[in-house]
């Protein structure tokens, strides 16, 4: 098999998790597969994420260009496609991500390439590669095959591979000529814009009482605020809640809203979907009330 | 402006037991309750907000049984002023490339500024369907839409696309373009009786397989790059301790616990 390719996340001047998480997992199947792996680095001044990957990798193929420093998928589109062509790695390991969400469908789609998104699980039996993903919420599991060819191109759910320092595997850095020509109209990054701050940083309370769905009713509400008053925590909510417009935005926890590590976490009607999850795994004790038992927040409940 | 919304019909399992095909290959639907896709609801306000503002005509395209009809004539009785449903057993097994370019047979001869889709269906969790038929129409995408914003006879549309954390990308798209959009960026409203009744009386096209210039290979399995080989239900490694019994029972229980492990 091709060498491995790891697509490194990065945004105002930090590498995400997820890059590292993939990266773990890429060494396994590198290992597995006696295949090279690669971190693929597009930037603009990215030398210290460059220093940093090389030591995750066996090589870090750095692509320079200042069009490149803020993410914007039809450039990155661009650049793939033609390093992807070039190359020919036999997996395109990228995160299921705001990111990866916006690129790898079209990408796939423009090199004619198999694509399972928002894999949880990735393996190669006798030689095949097969991914495992959830369904229905995270109630179901599925194993999916990919069409034969030469790349295979894979989102990787964000925390759902566990990222362990290893010994530094000391990749050299090589920076290959950027592609890119012309400026692409059709599509313009304009600015990034932090959501708006309230009255109350949930990311501080040591006790949170967040709301899900289950609580059916806006009118519902209060006796839950009552509850998080009493216990001397803050009222959180989760994605459909907020949508809603029962919470305001900053009440929401998850991958698209605030990380939480509270002592306490009260889970009140929240099914637990994993963009609900990653936000408060992390929770020392995690309480959760719900009439469903097979609710996929009992997998993360103490 | 011109719109096309693609909806899918799916099953609610958010507080639904499931069991899997005996086939290993799907779920048993019986019993379930089927409504519009989530996301999707949004993607269909989105465009009679638009559609409010700047005139045009929606269209509303799924991928689906009989069934489905129902939530095309929702979005009838919402406003959309055109149904279609795409239905053939042949594209049974079709994976997201190949839903995509099924969709994208029955869009590419319309008149559209914009195509609108869900960000993903609450039943498979892909993604992948909307930016994957944005490539095969050969247009501009953005995924994650959490608003928009343009001006009459404007080419251009920005939009902020949600990130994680909080953050917003704002950007600048040319039209025609989709957009997936995600929930929460508007108030779905509901259909007025006079709308339903309105609906009733609207004609859903039903298009098949022959009726697109696509090959038999193009679509269900044939036409797919990857394929499902078997579900499961996933083993729960939880170390939950389970209380169950009266509101008192448990939450007397809990307190108890919470002394001991002096959790707070």
């Amino acid at each position: 098999m091709g060498e491995i390719f790891v697509l490194a996340e990065h945004r105002q001047g930090e590498l995400r998790d997820v890059t590292f998480e993939m990266l773990g997992k890429g060494q396994e199947l590198a290992v597995a597969m006696d295949a090279p792996l690669a971190a693929v680095l597009l930037g603009h001044n990215v030398d210290d994420f460059a220093t940093e990957l090389a030591r995750h990798a066996n090589q870090v193929v750095v692509v320079e260009d200042e069009r490149l420093e803020h993410f914007n998928s039809a450039v990155y589109q661009q650049v793939l496609a033609q390093l992807i062509t070039e190359r020919e790695p036999g997996l395109v390991l990228i995160g299921q991500s705001a990111q990866g969400m916006d690129l790898a469908p079209s990408l796939a789609t423009q090199l004619g390439l198999p694509l399972v998104t928002d894999c949880v699980g990735l393996e190669f039996e006798d030689g095949q590669l097969l991914a495992v993903r959830e369904m229905y919420g995270g109630k179901v599991s599925a194993r999916v095959a990919f069409k034969q060819a030469n790349t295979y191109l894979v989102t990787a759910r964000q925390a759902a591979f566990p990222f362990e320092e290893g010994e530094p595997l000391g990749g050299e850095v090589i920076t290959v000529g950027s592609p890119l020509t012309e400026e692409i109209a059709y599509r313009r990054f304009i600015e990034y814009v932090e959501a708006a701050v309230g009255d109350v940083d949930i990311t501080q309370a040591d006790v949170v009482v967040a709301v899900g769905r289950g609580i059916k009713e806006v009118d519902n509400l209060p006796l839950v605020e009552k509850l998080a008053k009493a216990m001397g925590g803050v009222l959180a909510g989760s994605r459909p809640v907020v949508d809603a417009g029962w919470l305001p935005p900053d009440r929401q926890v998850g991958q698209s809203g605030k990380t939480v590590k509270p002592k306490l976490y009260l889970a009140v009607g929240v099914s637990g979907a994993s963009q609900h999850v990653v936000g408060m795994k992390a929770s020392s004790t995690i309480v959760a009330i719900n009439k469903d038992p097979d609710a996929p927040i009992f997998k993360v409940a103490h | 402006m011109d719109i096309v919304v693609c909806v899918k019909h799916v099953p609610d399992t958010t507080e639904a037991e499931i069991a899997i095909r005996d086939d290993g290959r799907g779920i048993k639907k019986e019993g379930l309750v089927f409504d519009i896709n989530e996301a999707d609801n949004y993607a269909i306000e989105e465009a009679l907000l638009l559609k409010e503002e700047f005139d045009g005509a929606i269209t509303v395209l799924t991928v689906g049984p009989p069934e489905a009809d129902e939530t095309l004539r929702m979005c009838l009785a919402k406003g959309a002023d055109q149904a279609v449903r795409l239905t053939d057993e042949r594209f049974e097994g079709s994976d997201g490339y190949a839903t995509a370019r099924i969709l994208a047979e029955a869009i590419k001869d319309m008149d559209y500024d914009l195509v609108l889709t869900g960000v993903q269906a609450d039943d498979d969790g892909s993604a992948q369907v909307g930016v994957t038929l944005a490539e095969v129409l050969g247009i501009p995408h953005a995924a994650l839409v959490v608003s928009t914003e343009t001006e009459e006879d404007e080419d251009r549309m920005t939009v902020h696309r949600e990130l994680e954390g909080g953050l917003h990308e704002v950007l600048e798209i040319e039209l025609p373009a989709l957009l997936t959009i995600q929930t929460g960026i508007n108030e779905p409203r509901y259909a007025s009786i006079f709308g339903i009744r309105k609906a009733m009386k609207k004609q859903i096209e039903v298009l098949n397989l022959d009726d697109l210039e696509l090959a038999e290979e193009a679509v269900g399995e044939a036409g797919s790059r990857t394929s499902l080989v078997k579900l499961f239900i996933p083993v729960v490694t939880a170390q939950a301790t389970i209380l169950e019994g009266s509101p008192e029972e448990v939450s007397g229980e809990l307190v108890t616990i919470f002394k001991n492990e002096g959790v707070i």
